[in-house]
């Protein structure tokens, strides 16, 4: 893949509506089972204005930048030969139901190890009003041809 | 899995201690599982359902996605937190693959155990173990638990 696209900014993906029945879907599909993922009024008690995402749900939000950067020709990255390596959340505030959240994604660096090209992409999800939700960091092996 | 907590019981800093084991879980993932999660986030890659196609690229059987194992992972911390909102950050490196095998599925077993305590900030950092078939599955994986 092409080194060159270190520091790249992707252009802010279509704003993504968090929906309620979306985040209860997303909670069972990953075994959150507490109510605060499920029940408006057990979050409400709780001092949030909906139903709280579950910690990896950014990824569903993320999915939009992303794939901006595995479309970009210019970057080279087969997608076929792409394993996810690491991934990291980093809050300053919960999803909520009803959060209207936008994703920005920069590559902060590609490296190359063992015949394989690695490459971190950091997205930042804001919400309706531009300030920071979550920033979603996703590293990416690509393969090599002989790995 | 564990009993559901009350919404929002929140663990007292002053009682933790470094090493201390806050969660255990054992989540039994089958097929249904996996089509379950790719339907939730939009991860569509055949390999997560397909033995044709996992065979084919050389894989020893359908995985389970990483995000699904990184998502079950940290529920017995949400658990003890009491409220999803107290994690505040979350880091994993998939190190392993979750092999599901159709009839029998796989069994992954998570140990939460505190790993660093910041009282400044009351702040608690809890180390994940998540291993399958006797291995483990997760590199680095921490999740911060805010019990301010």
């Amino acid at each position: 893949m092409n080194p060159e696209i270190q520091g790249r900014v992707y252009p802010p993906a279509e704003p993504y509506l968090v929906g309620r029945e979306k985040v209860r879907e997303f909670a069972r599909a990953v075994f959150a089972t507490n109510p605060i993922n499920h029940d408006p009024d057990a979050a409400r008690r709780a001092g949030h204005s909906d139903i709280v995402a579950p910690t990896t749900f950014p990824v569903v939000v993320q999915e939009a930048a992303l794939a901006q950067l595995l479309a970009d020709d210019e970057a080279g990255i087969d997608f076929t030969r792409v394993v996810h390596g690491e991934q990291r959340f980093s809050y300053s505030r919960p999803i909520v139901a009803g959060d209207e959240l936008t994703a920005q994604l920069t590559v902060t660096s590609v490296r190359s190890l063992g015949g394989n090209d690695m490459v971190t992409a950091s997205t930042q999800i804001t919400d309706a009003a531009g300030a920071h939700v979550v920033t979603a960091t996703s590293a990416l092996v690509v393969r090599g041809d002989d790995a | 899995m564990n009993d559901v907590q009350q919404a929002s019981t929140l663990p007292s800093f002053d009682t933790l201690a470094v090493g201390d084991v806050v969660a255990e879980a054992i989540f039994p993932l089958t097929r249904d599982s996996l089509v379950r999660y790719a339907g939730a986030s939009g991860d569509f890659n055949p390999i997560h359902y397909r033995d044709d196609v996992a065979a084919s690229v050389g894989l020893p059987g359908v995985l389970a996605h990483g995000m699904l194992t990184m998502g079950i992972a940290v529920q017995p911390v949400v658990e003890w937190a009491g409220d999803p909102a107290r994690v505040v950050d979350y880091q994993v490196r998939f190190t392993r693959p979750v092999v599901v095998d159709a009839d029998s599925g796989a069994e992954v077993a998570v140990t939460a155990k505190i790993g660093q305590l910041d009282a400044e900030t009351s702040t608690a950092r809890i180390d994940l173990t998540a291993t399958f078939d006797g291995a483990t599955v997760l590199g680095k994986a921490q999740a911060l638990v805010s019990l301010a």
